[in-house]
């Protein structure tokens, strides 16, 4: 009886320690990998966040390193965020002439749609993009930029061009187009941009005003 | 060594008589979710292959060292941990095709092939056979996917081969072929019945050439007098 309890004890041991060997290999492995892949990763996600504001954002707008002016935005309905979101400030020279906000349009046909919008300084949008959506693919989705070029159509466009009673789909009477057969996808999005455009509007002051320290700097040189 | 005979057993379970789509309905969730475009299918296809290929391998060189009873969950590492390390080299060294596949390979992990190949082949069979096995395997669900994204996309968009531009730049927009032009969608083919749809169609044509094929040889045997 006891010698049996014995060699189970000894196998479980064994299994156990051959599991452990297994464990630590892939271990071993795993952070191997990760520590050399690691600074190429994080190049690439750069430039890829990099790639993606250059979309909203016209690169000869602004000359500043666009990742390192990110701020936080409170949660804001007009910007149909629930959580803090991210803006970035493009600035030219001292002047800042852009912002580039995050917003959400939560009445998408599959829930929520990510959206990027830049606005520069008068309030017009400089580009739109989808970062996230659940939208019927093939049919909901021409909204990304991938698919079509129907996200296009915002850039130029402000709160006062088309007046807000035109600021909707063309089913609606507005001056947006959409396509047939999805209609709740695109006047989502619209709705969303022109909520941002809002918001930009209301908090322009504040949002402007939100200076980095160098220009905190740069202002106390400046004698008033 | 492997004989030829040997070689062609293996691909003709994986191609049709073991096919891990049409017959053991093993992996069902990839299938039906990425099969919308034959782009995608045969993208998820071939990541599913290369870590099949990659962990039967493995598994294989390390059989006599794994004791019976803790085989699954040693398999189970084997392949979590290299679905991670080529998730990240791709991410590192293949950027823009990680852009596309990414989202696939984590889902590769949740494929059930992988570790039935693993724990009903590789555990028994030595490296090189165990390699060619999921290889076989592997191209049997590629070649299901790919078929089941063609009917899909054809039925749903009118298209074949969309979202090639993805794959291999810009350039390759142009051998996007717009089968019926200004159609008008089908959307029961995109959404998740159509999968189902048109994967039950596969199904039954694999069995209804099956069935001919063993009456064939019924027929072919000589009657008794």
């Amino acid at each position: 009886m006891i010698s049996l309890l014995k060699a189970a004890g000894r196998n479980a041991l064994r299994t156990g320690v051959i599991l452990f060997a297994f464990a630590l290999v892939a271990t071993a492995l795993l952070s191997f990998t990760f520590a050399r892949t690691e600074p190429t990763i994080e190049r690439s996600r750069q430039a890829e966040k990099r790639a993606l504001l250059n979309q909203v954002l016209p690169p000869a707008l602004y000359d500043n390193d666009l990742l390192a002016s990110q701020q936080s935005v409170p949660p804001d309905a007009s910007l149909g965020t629930r959580q803090p979101s991210a803006m970035w400030i493009a600035r030219r020279g001292e002047s800042i002439t852009a912002v580039v906000l995050e917003a959400i349009a939560p009445d998408g046909y599959g829930g929520d749609i990510a959206l990027l919008i830049g606005i520069d300084v008068d309030g017009s949008v400089t580009g739109v993009r989808v970062t996230a959506h659940r939208e019927t693919p093939g049919l909901g989705d021409y909204i990304e930029r991938a698919k079509s070029p129907w996200i296009e159509q915002f850039v130029g466009k402000s709160r006062m061009n088309p007046v807000p009673r035109y600021w909707r789909v063309a089913k609606d009477g507005g001056r947006f187009d959409a396509r047939a057969g999805a209609t709740i996808t695109p006047r989502a999005v619209v709705k969303a941009v022109g909520a941002a455009l809002d918001y930009f509007a209301r908090n322009r002051a504040a949002l402007l005003a939100e200076t980095g320290p160098a220009d905190v700097a740069s202002n106390q040189e400046t004698p008033p | 060594m492997m004989t030829l005979q040997e070689f062609r057993t293996l691909f003709s379970n994986g191609l049709s008589k073991q096919n891990t789509g049409l017959v053991q309905l093993l992996g069902l969730c990839p299938l039906l979710a990425i099969s919308t475009t034959v782009v995608n299918a045969l993208s998820l296809g071939l990541a599913t292959m290369l870590v099949m290929a990659a962990s039967s391998g493995a598994v294989s060189s390390v059989r006599h060292f794994v004791p019976h009873e803790i085989r699954i969950p040693v398999f189970v590492l084997i392949i979590a941990a290299l679905v991670t390390v080529i998730d990240l080299l791709m991410n590192a060294f293949v950027h823009p095709l990680y852009l596309v596949l990414g989202i696939f390979i984590p889902l590769i992990t949740t494929n059930c092939i992988v570790l039935a190949r693993a724990d009903a082949f590789a555990s028994k069979n030595r490296p090189l056979h165990s390699v060619v096995d999921a290889f076989a395997m592997g191209l049997g669900l590629t070649l299901v996917l790919v078929v089941l994204g063609a009917m899909r996309e054809l039925a749903g968009q009118g298209t074949l081969l969309s979202g090639l531009d993805l794959v291999f730049g810009e350039g390759a927009k142009q051998f996007v072929l717009h089968v019926l032009p200004d159609y008008q969608g089908f959307l029961l083919a995109i959404l998740p019945p159509g999968a189902f749809i048109a994967l039950g169609l596969l199904i039954a044509a694999h069995n209804w050439q099956k069935a001919r094929a063993e009456r064939r040889v019924h027929a072919a045997a000589p009657m008794p007098a």
